[in-house]
């Protein structure tokens, strides 16, 4: 019985529709994640200098302290940017397409 | 947090030489810290509240899933105080503390690398772990793969990562709570195992949750109090900070430059590959997941953890800056008066001294509470962690075949829970005078090789199949433990060879790649007919993994 349910989502073009939508915006957002924390991780290893830099005349704030700070910010303000699209738009989508399916079943 | 080499071996070494040198003056700080009246008498508060809440749990944990998940009602909210509560140890707290006041920028780049694995989770991991799972992380593994065969491998490994995070912590803690409390190590280390067994076998995971949340709750107050108090004392203004604390740090204008930490790039990679999939591979951890409704709620969890983490995060880096001036020039917190001497009863007590200045006896006593809570939390979290891998997929899945009852499930879990209890007493007893740093190195390392690899692969690729898991599950288990034997911490600190034989201080880069290789190898080559019918079965995984179709609710019982 459930496998019919999936059976008919998964031939439902909303499903795909919803799938590659989601998929394409999580794959994007993690790979700026990860290539920002390890583009950082590289830098310490191979130019921490530059890190150490203040960022101003006279400024007691680095480079590095402002760019971890930003680092922080930006992860959460991303997760948030997913979290906002997934719990509406995602999950609406979902909703009607299982809704689409259950219907069928009658 | 705690769990990393270089932190630990820190940590561990400040904690192991102040006893070493337990000569008088130790022994008077410790007298000092017996009369801790405040500290006691709050954390004896916080035992009592925690108490009424596992008996309010211990009425409404009837069924399996009250049992494991709360019964899956959890809020998002709630569980984002629980996650950021288990994430935040006590050496998150003061070990993290410590490094900022004594490496500065180093600190900081440690507690980014902690942090860096939450939107990985929550973009790749959260929706699908909630869609597919319902007790433990093994229903996943295990959801169209041979149940017997691939719940034993997981189990174990959860059990590996499980037993080698609590002996960590019980040393931990029964050196802590020497130092804070001036209780005996022996009855400090029993004291938390029967709160632990207390929480587990008779409030379950809500009972669990409850004390975690409120733990998270007042070590945000404690430490966010402690830095407010401690910066006020420089006008809020950060400029100021930093110029009179890289006028006395010895390490002056460099100490907001990086440091030797993560000098040598394949160890840095290799750590904040660890650190990263090491979180999305603990056991304790992904338990967590199971508790909210529905993957809404599961989404919402992390971010809220990972937002109350980062700013813990920072509240710290400003606990430790504050601390280079108000600890590291006031003589009091040196033995013998000396500034720039030894920190009264070892480096990671800076941030308990800095409560002391700023707050006097009653901030350090309320934090001196925190810590001991803290511990106890993660300890529970982990227990029950373990407890589930026995009763859920040993005895019920794997022994009884998914025929066990309810009550008889729960039953095996409180025996579980109790005998983990016993396990973690005996061995924190055992490994007292031993350096476990490498302990928490390993979990990470094991979680991160032997249970991440094929769980992602069992969300993300169709091709898995049993055979592919399974030299996966192990082969990463046993590379990991290798590679952590013959890495410093343990073939030169615990052995005294000369040299290590593998030269860096976190597995990962190596271990995960092998793990991931032999589950690619060994599923490819796998030409049986239970293999494909695995592989069909992926296509109804993949779209309730989606939709959340079909997946174990709150509203289920």
């Amino acid at each position: 019985m459930s496998s019919q349910m999936y059976e008919r989502m998964r031939a439902n073009p909303q499903f795909q529709a919803l799938v590659t939508k989601r998929g394409r915006y999580a794959w994007t957002l993690s790979l700026v994640v990860l290539a920002l924390f390890y583009g950082f991780v590289l830098m310490v290893a191979f130019n921490p200098g530059t890190l150490g830099r203040p960022i101003g005349e006279g400024s007691m704030l680095t480079v590095g302290v402002v760019a971890e700070l930003f680092l922080f910010i930006l992860f959460w303000v991303l997760s948030a940017l997913y979290v906002r699209r997934a719990n509406t738009e995602f999950d609406a989508l979902t909703e009607e397409i299982i809704k689409q399916a259950s219907k069928e079943t009658k | 947090m705690r769990r990393s080499i270089p932190l630990l071996t820190a940590l561990g070494f400040s904690l192991f030489s102040a006893l070493a040198f337990a000569g008088p003056p130790v022994e008077g700080a410790m007298e000092k810290q017996a009369t801790n009246w405040h500290a006691i008498v709050m954390f004896c508060l916080f035992v009592l509240m925690t108490m009424g809440i596992t008996y309010w749990a211990s009425s409404r944990t009837k069924s399996a899933s009250d049992f494991y998940t709360a019964g899956g009602g959890i809020t998002g909210f709630q569980n984002g105080m629980a996650i950021a509560g288990d994430y935040m140890s006590a050496a998150t707290l003061l070990g993290l503390t410590a490094m900022v006041y004594g490496q500065g920028f180093d600190g900081y780049l440690y507690m980014l690398s902690f942090f860096a694995g939450w939107p990985i989770i929550l973009f790749l991991m959260a929706e699908r772990l909630r869609n597919l799972g319902r007790f433990t992380f093994s229903d996943i593994t295990a959801f169209r793969l041979d149940q017997g065969k691939v719940r034993t491998m997981a189990a174990i490994s959860s059990l590996v990562v499980v037993c080698f995070y609590l002996i960590a912590q019980m040393v931990g803690a029964g050196q802590l709570i020497k130092l804070l409390f001036g209780l005996d190590y022996t009855i400090a280390i029993f004291g938390v195992g029967i709160l632990m067994m207390v929480y587990v076998t008779f409030g379950g995971m809500a009972a669990t949750t409850w004390v975690q949340i409120i733990k998270a709750g007042m070590l945000l107050t404690g430490g966010t109090l402690t830095m407010l108090l401690a910066f006020s004392q420089f006008g809020f203004s950060f400029h100021e900070l930093m110029e009179r604390a890289t006028s006395v740090h010895k390490l002056g204008f460099k100490l907001m430059t990086p440091g030797g930490l993560l000098a040598d790039p394949v160890n840095a990679i290799s750590l904040g590959l660890g650190l990263m999939f090491g979180t999305a591979g603990l056991p304790h951890i992904l338990m967590r997941f199971f508790t909210v409704n529905n993957a809404k709620e599961a989404r919402k969890s992390v971010l809220y953890a990972s937002g109350i983490v980062a700013y813990f995060f920072n509240v710290i880096l400003l606990m430790g800056l504050c601390a280079i001036l108000i600890v590291g020039q006031s003589p009091e917190f040196f033995e013998g008066g000396t500034i720039g001497g030894k920190i009264v009863g070892g480096g990671n007590m800076v941030a308990m001294h800095l409560a002391k200045a700023v707050g006097g006896n009653m901030l350090l006593g309320f934090m001196a509470a925190v810590a001991f809570a803290t511990i106890l939390a993660v300890v529970s979290g982990l227990a029950l962690a373990g407890a589930s891998a026995i009763s859920h997929d040993l005895y019920a899945r794997v022994i009884k075949k998914g025929k066990a009852s309810d009550s008889s499930e729960i039953r095996v879990s409180k025996i579980a829970t109790i005998a983990l209890g016993f396990v973690a007493i005996f061995l924190g007893i055992l490994f007292e005078k031993q350096n476990v740093a490498f302990m928490v190195g390993l979990a990470f390392g094991v979680a991160a090789a032997a249970n991440f690899p094929v769980l992602i692969l069992s969300m993300y690729w169709k091709g898995l199949t049993t055979r592919g898991a399974l030299f996966a599950g192990y082969g990463g288990l046993l590379s990991a433990v290798t590679f952590v034997v013959l890495s410093k911490a343990v073939w030169v600190d615990v052995f005294a060879f000369k040299a290590a034989i593998f030269p860096y201080s976190q597995p990962a880069l190596f271990a995960m790649p092998i793990a991931f290789l032999l589950a690619f190898i060994f599923s490819k080559s796998d030409s049986s007919a239970r293999a494909k019918s695995e592989i069909e079965a992926f296509e109804d995984q993949y779209v309730r993994s989606q939709t959340g179709f079909g997946s174990s609710a709150a509203s289920s019982h």
